[in-house]
């Protein structure tokens, strides 16, 4: 057995009814380790010879959680989502935190492969005792508070019953889908507790396309036994002096950007990118911290940093609305981007969001493109069944969030998110809605602008192979394989101070295995990456992007911002054009943006390289 | 004459709505008397039945000991020290009598099976307390036990502390969250 590992995934095919286990040999998981390489692994070695005929929300594709050998000893322990996006139809390893991954680990297993689609809503239960298909025809349609509810309470009854002499049960841990991915809103997550998201790539859609409500985990066991347990306490010692050496890191979470990165950073999505500047201080993190939050530090199992809080509606219209933080990211999409700048009306957005199992990112991408077409004349209140989504009405775009979640009206083509639905609309209203469409290959962007040029590079997105995700792009010198490792390890990149130094030394002590900051840039990161933009150029079968035009920002990052201390700027596309060719050369690819053979060769992806072949050609 | 008790006895005293939920304080126990992260294995065990509404639930330290009085194999006993209850594993016959007779249902069964585990305060310096002291959240932290306070009030039930910390948080949405 491989120590830090329980050396079992649950392989689960939902048209059959069935449960297997499933463990790939010692070499993959030294190369890839877990979560997101892992994944990208899995499905590479099940689908890649096929990969442009698979659809994402078909039977055939694969929807994967994971954990890794880390899982319950770096603090900010998540899990791992993936399968084939049904946004970029490329791969997103997409990661929340929560108490499913260390639930899983101790019931003895290291993640979940689900294939095909149950004929009937079902959810998978893993328990000590093994793995099971159970019915979920009462929980479907459930909104994400009342999925946890009632599962809590299911699943506390039936190991009461199973185990009566045990003493009390606790709560099992659960990764789900709301109703948006159950009706197959393309850019839908998987949820986990009420707020918290697997949020891009559109895997809540793939839980849906089978009929999968939740994966639910209790496991009563040790985590696996490791390495060198001797030296595990002080690890964690290390750990937890550098976390809590300086207090006011975990005040206020990420949430004190709110403001911030519009008023003085100007890279903030305001009423869908038209700028990215404001001068609201009515969304500083003190009216937030003084009018909503309830709890100011908030945590998972393990977490040393307790970035969430919790925030409470608790007058006026929006009442009782509860959700996270808002964190920054959620500040912006669901403030700034809908021109929202009243703390109840974000808080109240956000909990709509959360509780429809829409991405908070995505899907209120989603819904400030639909409102800056409504500004512009181009959808009315007929297209979107009565609803009249003006800039900061925070009502109007909670109703928005239901009519795409829901598909009524325009909200059915909406809920292909924003690529596919400007592709539509275009059609449609005889326009070029794509102008107005801010994602990159098909995954709408995180809420950190370029255009200043000051605080991200301008190709970022652009050559990510995880599209407009912003947790995963190239840095200079351009290579995206330092953003693989906190999804392969499965850990928060934010938990620990100065997590590079110290992970590899947990991966010895739990692993036994030498890996160095090094490795993984130059070799273990990198290969991750390579598959990645293999599958991704693979695409299919709706949309295959073309480097030459989609390795590109979209038209709007173009535009000069239009205000703000930045006013002005914007990248030059013909420099870019001229960058991105040096860029290539440095992620290993050739002049059409293609991972070069000599590069796939030397990082042992001779398969990759063989099926990439019909591209080149 | 024998040795003199000291006149203090320590408790774990919870502040429960500062718990941030991270768990650290199972980390820290399981470490202690496990040598190994175990968390269904530690003796304080964190409730997480509503969102936001952490419990950490672990021995109040009765006054009156129903788990010892109800223990038919006289494998509870009162650490006279601390006053913390220590179970006795070559006796304990796991048959969960202890646990129906507290008030808070706080002792579980160890996963191994066989045995019940019980806070035993870590011989008066809790690790579960230091963890959190240390992390600046403060939900448990080392007191002493005062005469002015009943303790047997703590040894209750997680969904009843639930439901309360619930609608403290939410308010009436908490009566709904928590039903």
């Amino acid at each position: 057995m491989t120590l830090g590992y329980n050396g079992k995934i649950a392989e689960v095919d939902l048209t059959e009814g069935k449960v297997s286990e499933y463990w790939p040999d010692e070499k993959i998981l030294k190369d890839y380790v877990g979560g997101r390489g892992l994944g990208v692994k899995i499905l590479w070695d099940k689908l890649g010879g096929k990969w442009r005929s698979v659809d994402p929300l078909g039977p055939e594709n694969l929807l994967l959680a994971l954990t890794g050998p880390l899982t319950g000893y770096v603090s900010g322990t998540r899990i791992c989502v993936t399968g084939k996006s049904p946004l970029s139809n490329g791969i997103v390893g997409s990661t929340a935190s929560g108490e499913f991954p260390l639930e899983l680990k101790t019931a003895g297993y290291d993640g979940v492969i689900v294939t095909g689609r149950a004929e009937n809503p079902v959810y998978l239960l893993i328990t000590d005792d093994g793995a099971e298909i159970r019915d979920a025809s009462k929980l479907w349609g459930m909104d994400g508070k009342e999925t946890i509810k009632t599962l809590n309470r299911e699943i506390r009854e039936l190991l009461k019953e199973r185990n009566p002499s045990f003493g009390l049960w606790k709560e099992p841990g659960m990764i789900y889908t709301g109703p948006a991915g159950e009706n197959l809103v393309r850019n839908a997550a998987v949820m986990e507790k009420w707020s918290h998201a697997c949020g891009y790539g559109g895997y809540g859609a793939v839980m849906g396309s089978k009929n999968l409500k939740a994966l639910v985990a209790k496991g009563t066991g040790p985590l696996p036994e490791i390495a060198h347990p001797e030296l595990l306490q002080a690890l964690l010692d290390e750990t937890y002096d550098a976390a809590f050496g300086n207090p006011q890191r975990n005040f206020w979470g990420t949430g004190a950007m709110g403001y911030s990165t519009g008023a003085q950073s100007s890279a903030e999505p305001v009423r869908n990118w038209q700028e990215e500047w404001h001068d609201e201080r009515s969304i500083g993190v003190i009216n937030f911290e003084t009018r909503n939050w309830v709890k100011r530090y908030w945590s998972d199992y393990g977490c040393t940093r307790a970035c969430m809080k919790l925030a409470v509606v608790k007058t006026g219209p929006f009442k009782g609305a509860i959700t996270d933080n808002p964190d920054y990211e959620l500040q912006a999409y669901c403030g700034t981007n809908l021109g929202i700048y009243d703390p109840d009306g974000v808080v109240y957005m956000s909990s709509v969001i959360d509780d429809l199992g829409h991405s908070g990112i995505n899907g209120a991408n989603t819904i400030g493109f639909a409102a800056e077409l409504f500004q512009r004349g181009i959808l009315n209140k007929e297209d979107l069944d009565g609803i009249e989504p003006v800039w900061g009405d925070a009502k109007a775009m909670g109703e928005m969030a239901y009519l795409i979640a829901e598909r009524r009206a325009m909200g059915d083509i909406l809920a292909e998110g924003t690529y596919r639905a400007a592709k539509a609309i275009s059609e449609i209203k005889g326009v070029d809605a794509m102008q107005y469409a801010v994602h990159f290959k098909g995954i709408e962007v995180g809420a950190h602008g370029i255009r200043t040029g000051k605080h991200s590079p301008y190709l970022g997105y652009a050559l990510s192979v995880q599209g407009g995700d912003h947790t995963s792009r190239p840095r200079p010198p351009m290579s995206e394989a330092r953003s693989t490792m906190g999804d392969t390890m499965v850990v928060c990149t934010m938990g620990v101070p100065r997590l590079e130094n110290i992970i590899w030394r947990y991966l010895k002590v739990v692993t036994g295995w030498e890996l160095s900051q090094e490795d993984w840039i130059n070799v273990n990161g990198r290969r991750i990456v390579q598959i990645q933009r293999a599958v991704i150029l693979l695409g299919g079968p709706d949309v295959v992007w073309d480097p030459e035009i989609d390795d590109d920002n979209p038209p709007r990052w173009y535009e000069p911002l239009p205000s703000g201390p930045f006013k002005g700027s914007a990248p030059d596309r013909a420099t870019l054009m001229e960058e991105r060719k040096t860029a290539y050369a440095d992620l290993g690819w050739d002049s059409r943006g293609i991972p070069s053979s000599k590069e796939l060769r030397k990082l042992g992806l001779h398969d990759v390289d063989e099926v990439l072949e019909q591209l080149r050609t | 004459m024998s040795r003199r008790r000291p006149v203090t006895k320590p408790w774990v005293v919870r502040d429960y709505i500062k718990c941030s939920g991270c768990r650290l304080c199972e980390i820290a126990c399981s470490m202690k008397h496990e040598g190994r992260i175990w968390p269904e294995a530690s003796r304080v065990r964190v409730f997480m039945l509503v969102p936001g509404a952490e419990v950490p639930h672990l021995c109040a330290q009765c006054s009156y000991y129903p788990c010892i009085s109800s223990c038919p194999s006289e494998a509870l006993y009162k650490n006279e020290d601390t006053g913390a209850v220590i179970v006795d594993d070559e006796k304990c016959i796991a048959c969960g009598a202890c646990i129906n007779a507290c008030p808070g249902q706080i002792p579980h069964m160890h996963p191994e099976g066989g045995r019940v585990v019980i806070c035993d305060l870590c011989g008066g310096e809790p690790e579960c307390a230091k963890i959190c002291e240390r992390a600046g959240y403060g939900a448990l932290f080392k007191g002493t036990r005062s005469s002015s306070v009943n303790y047997d009030l703590y040894a209750k039930n997680p969904e009843e502390i639930t439901k309360n910390l619930a609608i403290n948080l939410y308010g009436e949405r908490g009566e709904e969250l928590s039903e």
